[in-house]
C-alpha cells in the first residue's frame, strides 16, 4: 500500500475517497473540541492533579550571585526541621543535560552562573515547611567576576562562563569556540558581498538592540515525579515536549538504572506555552527529587518569580546591520551581525541563534549575503525558545532598516518590499530553494487594508497618525529528523480515539487533528476524541514547537486515517467481493459507486468484523497508524559558509500593516488598526488561524509597547512579576484587527497546510518603530518602544 | 497562633473546617476542598486566574485568607455553572471559540458573570472594565469581549 502516493496526489476524478472532491470538514471553522471542558472549569492542568496525602513538596535553595564558586553547603539544620524528608544537592546528580548541547546541571555543583540558579532542594510534607527548610540551608560562596552583556562577553579579558566548554557534547551543526564565551557561531556566506556593496547606490549601517523578554504564560511550570518500587519514573509535567522530556530524563538519570521504557511522561492541558514550556527546564529537578525519595510523589511548582528567572527567557540581541541598495530599489548586499545574549546555559538557546542565522535575510531575495549569528554565554538567566524563535529579534533591525533605506532613496517602502520579496524557487541563504509562497498577495492585501499612501490626520491636534507595513517569514527550527506519529482506533459505535503526542497548548491542535481524520473517514468531529499525551500510550512526537505540529502531526494523523480507511476497504472487498476502486466512505458508511443500494455502517463492522455467508466473521478492530518525518531535510553544511544542507523544511510568509496614533507630548500610542496577512497554505480551521493572528499580535505589541525587563548591575532580575513587568490587559487591545488568510498550498502539508502560530507576533516591533517615525519623524532603534522613550525622543529632536 | 474553626457556604453546600490563621483561601479551596477551577497564577493578585465570588462579588482568592470566608457564600466556577448568566455566557464563549489554553477562563467567566448579574446592559467600556483584572496571554482578548457583548445582545 503506497500511502505517500495517496497523500501527495489526491487523484482527480477518483471517487475512492468520498463522493465529492469538496472538502467538508477541513477549511471549516469547527468549534474547539476542548471548548466546553475549559469553559466549564473542568479542564485539568498539571497542578490540578491529585496525588493524595502522601504527596511531598519541594522548595529550592537558589544562588544570590550571578557568578560564584560554591565553597560549602551545610544542610544539617534543614534536615533537622520537623516535616523535612530530604535535602538534595548536586552531589548525586552529576550528569549534564541539554537539548542541543549538554551544558546544564540538575543542581549547580561547584559553580553558580546566574542569580536564582538551583543549588539544593528541600523536600517536605508541606510547601511551607519546604520553604522554611530551604532558608535553613547554608551555602558559602566565593564571588567571581561576572559578565552581563553579549558584546562584552566577546572581549578578550571577559570572565569565562564555561571554562570547560571544550568537553561539552552538542549537535553537529553547532560550532562552539572553547576558551571564549562563544557557544555557537552560525555563519552564512552567499554571493559576493564586496561586489554587492560596490553595486549599491546607498549603503547604510546601524545597530539595533532587542532586550530579553519573558513568556508570561498564565500557568506557571509545574512537575510531579514518582519513582516507584518497580523502578519506573512517572512524571506529570506542564510541558510542550513530553517525549523530549522523557528522552532527557532517561539520558540524564541512566546511572540510576532507568531506560526509556521505564520513564513515563504524562502531560495534561497546559496553561500557555509560547516556547517557555518546550524542552526541559525545572522538570529535571522534579525528576531528580523523585529518584531521591523513592515511593513518594514529589511536586515542584514554580512561583511567578521563578517563572521569570529560571525557565527560559527570550534571548537579548544586538544587531549590527549594513545594507546596500541600488537606485532601482534592489537589495544588493546585506552584512548582518547578530550578537545574542543567551545567558548561563544555552542548551536550547543556541538553536535560536542558529535558526536566526539561517534566515536573517528576511523574506527577501538577497544574492550577496553575509550573516554572523553569535551565541554568547553571560551570567544572566538561561534563554531558550520563545514564540518567534529569534525571528522577532532580527526582524526589528532588518525591517526598521529597510524602511529607512527606502525612504532615504526616495522609494516607497512597501513597493520596495514587493520588489525584493522572495519567490518560489529563489535560492535561500543556505542554498536550498524557496517553497511556494503567497507573500506578494499578502503585501498587496495589507497595503489596501491600511490605505497605504493616504496620509491621515488625527481629529485631536495633539496627536499624529503614522502608518507602516513590514513583511515576515519563519520556518520551524527543528532537527532534520524531528518526527511525528499517530495511532487511530475505531470503537464499537463507529467513534474514534486518536492518540498523538502533539500538545494542545491553546492553539487548537486537538480540534485540527480531529478535523483531518474526520475529512478522511467521514466521521463527524463530535465522534472523534483526541487527548493530551502519555508517553506510555501515545506514539512519538518530537515537540510541540516551531509552528510545525499542524503540518507534521497533521500529516501523521492523515496517514493513520488513510491506513484505517485502506483496512476498511480491503475488508469490504474481501468479504463482499466488491472492487475496492468502486468503494468510498460517506457519512460513516462504506458505499459503492456501482451498487447504489450498498451501504455498510461503520458501527456494524469496525470492531466485530463482517459476517460472511458461512456465518464466520472476518476482519477485527479497525486501526491505523501514521508516521511523518521530513526525509528531505539535512543540517550538515559547510561551517564557514552555511552552504550545502537543507536545514529548514519550509517558510511561512506574510505581511502586516498598522495605523498608529501617537500623542506628540506623552508619546502614548494607540493602535487604530492593524492588518496581518499570513500564508498558512490551507487554513484547516480558519477561526483558529484568526485566533493565532489576533492573540499573536497583542503578544507582539506587548514586547514593543509595555514589557521592559530590568536587571541590576549584579545580574538580579528586578521585575519578576506582573505589577512591574506589564503584560497587556483587555484595555490594551488595538481598536481594530484585520486577519487575512492567504492560501498557497504547501505541497507536503496536510491539505496544503503549513504553520502559523509564531508568525503572528514577529512583525510587531518594526511596525511600531516605523509608524512612530512616520508619525513624528523620530527613529527608535532599541526595544521596547515605550511611550516614555517616544516622548523623550520627540523632545530631544525639538519637534 | 491558634487554628480557627470556620464555616462557609461553598457552591451552595455548607463546609466547616479548621484552618491556620495564615492559610490562604485559594490554597484551602484547591488543596483541601478539591475545588480546582480557581488557579494559581501569580500569588499576588495580579493575574486574576484565582477569581471566585464572595457574597456575589469577585475577589482574588490568592489575596484572601481562609478565615475571611467564615460565614460567607463562596462560589467558584464549579458552582456558578448553574447560574443563568454564567450559562448564557458559556454558550457564547463556546460558540466564539473564545479561549485558547483555557487557564484564565474560570476567572474571566466569573468576572463577566458578576458584571451581567449587576448590569444586563453594559457598554463596551463596562465589559472591558469588568475583565481588566483577568490576564489572558493567548487570545488578545478580542473573542472574549465579543462573546460577552454577544451574550448581552442575546
Amino acid at each position: 500500500m503506497d500511502l505517500q502516493k495517496l497523500i501527495t496526489k489526491p487523484k482527480k476524478g477518483s471517487k475512492s475517497i468520498k463522493a465529492g472532491d469538496e472538502l467538508t470538514v477541513v477549511g471549516r471553522s469547527v468549534l474547539r473540541v476542548d471548548g466546553w471542558e475549559k469553559i466549564k472549569g473542568a479542564a485539568k492542568y498539571t497542578d490540578d492533579l491529585e496525588f493524595g496525602p502522601g504527596l511531598l513538596y519541594a522548595a529550592l535553595v537558589e544562588s544570590p550571585f550571578a557568578h560564584a564558586r560554591i565553597k560549602s553547603i551545610d544542610v544539617s539544620k534543614a534536615e533537622k526541621l520537623h516535616g523535612v524528608v530530604k535535602v538534595v544537592t548536586g552531589r548525586n546528580f552529576t550528569q549534564k543535560f541539554g537539548l542541543y548541547m549538554n551544558d546544564r546541571y540538575v543542581f549547580a555543583t561547584d559553580t553558580v552562573r546566574f542569580v536564582g540558579e538551583q543549588v539544593a532542594a528541600v523536600v517536605a510534607t508541606d510547601p511551607k515547611i519546604a520553604l522554611r527548610g530551604a532558608a535553613l540551608v547554608k551555602v558559602e560562596y566565593e564571588e567571581l567576576p561576572a559578565v552581563m552583556d553579549a558584546v562584552k562577553a566577546l572581549e578578550k579579558d571577559s570572565p569565562l562562563v564555561h571554562p570547560d566548554l571544550k568537553s561539552y557534547t552538542h549537535v553537529p551543526w553547532f560550532f562552539p569556540k572553547p576558551g571564549t564565551n562563544i557557544a555557537h557561531w552560525r555563519k552564512i556566506r552567499k554571493g559576493d558581498l564586496a561586489k554587492g556593496f560596490k553595486d549599491a547606490d546607498l549603503v547604510m549601517e546601524d545597530t539595533y538592540n532587542v532586550p530579553r523578554y519573558a513568556h508570561c504564560a498564565i500557568e506557571p511550570h509545574s512537575a510531579i515525579g514518582l519513582y516507584d518500587a518497580s523502578g519506573r519514573l512517572t512524571m506529570w509535567t506542564s510541558s510542550q515536549s513530553p517525549f523530549t522530556q522523557r528522552h532527557v530524563f532517561a539520558e540524564t538519570l541512566k546511572s540510576f538504572g532507568l531506560s526509556h521504557k521505564d520513564v513515563r511522561v504524562i502531560s495534561t492541558y497546559i496553561g500557555g506555552g509560547f516556547g517557555g514550556k518546550a524542552g526541559v527546564t525545572m522538570e529535571i529537578i522534579a525528576a531528580a527529587l523523585a529518584i531521591a525519595v523513592p515511593g513518594r510523589p514529589v511536586k515542584l511548582l514554580w512561583s511567578r518569580a521563578q517563572e521569570f528567572y529560571n525557565t527560559y527567557q527570550r534571548l537579548g540581541c544586538t544587531a549590527k546591520i549594513k545594507m546596500g541598495v541600488s537606485k532601482a530599489g534592489k537589495i544588493t548586499a546585506l552584512d548582518f551581525r547578530l550578537y545574542w545574549d543567551s545567558g548561563a546555559y544555552v542548551e536550547y538557546g543556541a538553536n535560536v541563534v542558529n535558526a536566526a542565522g539561517l534566515s536573517a535575510s528576511g523574506p527577501y531575495k538577497v544574492d550577496n549575503l553575509s550573516i554572523d549569528s553569535m551565541c554568547t554565554y553571560t551570567n544572566l538567566p538561561p534563554c531558550g525558545a520563545y514564540r518567534g524563535f529569534g525571528y522577532s529579534e532580527f526582524l526589528f533591525g532588518l525591517e526598521s532598516h529597510i524602511t529607512r533605506m527606502a525612504r532615504e532613496m526616495g522609494l516607497d517602502p512597501v513597493e520596495f518590499r514587493m520588489k525584493n520579496a522572495i519567490k518560489e524557487g529563489d535560492t535561500l541563504p543556505y542554498g536550498a530553494h524557496m517553497n511556494p509562497t503567497g507573500i506578494r498577495d499578502a503585501i498587496e492585501r495589507v497595503r489596501r487594508e491600511i490605505r497605504w499612501g493616504v496620509k491621515e490626520k488625527s481629529s485631536d491636534p495633539r496627536k499624529a497618525i503614522g502608518k507602516a507595513q513590514v513583511c515576515f517569514w519563519k520556518s520551524p527550527a527543528m532537527p532534520p529528523n524531528a518526527s511525528s506519529s499517530a495511532f487511530l482506533k475505531f470503537n464499537e459505535d463507529g467513534s474514534i480515539n486518536i492518540l498523538v503526542s502533539g500538545m494542545e497548548i491553546g492553539q487548537g491542535l486537538l480540534t485540527v487533528m480531529a478535523q483531518i481524520a474526520s475529512e478522511v473517514l467521514s466521521v463527524p468531529v463530535s465522534k472523534i476524541r483526541v487527548e493530551t499525551p502519555d508517553t506510555d500510550r501515545n506514539p512519538y512526537e518530537w515537540q510541540t514547537v516551531g509552528s510545525h505540529v499542524t503540518w507534521g502531526c497533521g500529516n501523521a494523523v492523515k496517514r493513520a486515517a488513510l491506513e484505517a480507511r485502506e483496512r476498511m476497504l480491503d475488508l469490504v472487498q474481501r468479504v463482499h467481493c466488491l472492487d475496492k476502486s468502486t468503494l468510498y466512505l460517506e457519512d460513516q458508511h462504506v458505499k459503492c459507486r456501482t451498487k447504489p443500494d450498498f451501504a455498510l455502517r461503520f458501527s456494524d463492522f469496525v470492531i466485530n468484523g463482517i459476517q460472511a455467508e458461512d456465518h464466520t466473521f472476518k476482519g477485527g478492530p479497525i486501526m491505523g497508524s501514521g508516521v511523518f518525518m521530513p526525509e528531505f531535510a539535512s543540517a550538515i553544511s559547510d561551517p564557514e559558509t552555511g552552504q550545502g544542507g537543507h536545514p529548514n523544511v519550509h517558510y511561512t510568509t506574510g505581511s502586516a500593516g498598522i495605523i498608529l496614533e501617537v500623542d506628540r507630548e506623552t508619546g502614548k500610542m494607540k493602535i487604530k488598526k492593524v492588518a496581518l496577512a499570513v500564508d498558512c497554505g490551507k487554513a484547516i480551521n480558519p477561526d483558529l488561524v484568526r485566533g493565532q493572528i489576533v492573540g499573536g499580535l497583542l503578544q507582539g505589541f506587548a514586547t514593543v509597547l509595555y514589557e521592559d525587563i530590568r536587571y541590576n548591575e549584579k545580574g538580579k532580575l528586578l521585575n519578576p512579576n506582573f505589577s512591574d513587568y506589564k503584560i497587556p490587559t483587555v484595555m490594551d487591545m488595538p481598536d481594530q484587527v484585520v486577519p487575512i488568510i492567504i492560501e498557497v498550498a504547501q505541497p507536503d502539508g496536510p491539505y496544503g497546510a503549513r504553520g502559523v502560530g509564531e508568525h503572528t507576533m514577529i512583525p510587531c516591533a518594526p511596525l511600531i518603530a516605523n509608524a512612530v517615525e512616520d508619525a513624528l519623524g523620530v527613529r527608535i532603534k532599541s526595544m521596547p518602544v515605550t511611550k516614555e522613550k517616544v516622548a523623550l525622543a520627540v523632545k530631544a529632536a525639538g519637534k | 497562633m491558634k487554628p480557627h474553626n470556620i464555616q462557609f457556604s461553598l457552591n451552595g453546600e455548607k463546609v466547616s473546617l479548621q484552618v491556620e490563621p495564615s492559610d490562604v483561601l485559594l490554597d484551602v479551596l484547591r488543596g483541601r476542598l478539591g475545588i480546582k477551577s480557581p488557579k494559581v497564577g501569580c500569588d499576588r493578585g495580579d493575574c486574576g486566574t484565582c477569581t471566585v465570588l464572595m457574597n456575589g462579588k469577585t475577589i482574588r482568592s490568592c489575596l484572601a485568607l481562609a478565615v475571611e470566608a467564615d460565614g460567607a457564600e463562596i462560589v467558584t466556577l464549579e458552582g456558578a455553572n448553574s447560574r443563568p448568566w454564567t450559562q448564557k455566557l458559556q454558550k457564547t464563549f463556546h460558540k466564539k471559540n473564545a479561549f485558547q489554553c483555557g487557564f484564565c477562563a474560570p476567572g474571566v467567566i466569573l468576572s463577566a458573570t458578576e458584571l451581567l448579574e449587576k448590569n444586563s446592559k453594559p457598554t463596551a467600556h463596562d465589559i472591558k472594565e469588568a475583565i481588566a483584572g483577568n490576564l489572558c496571554r493567548c487570545t488578545g482578548y478580542e473573542p472574549i469581549v465579543e462573546a460577552i457583548a454577544e451574550t448581552v445582545k442575546g
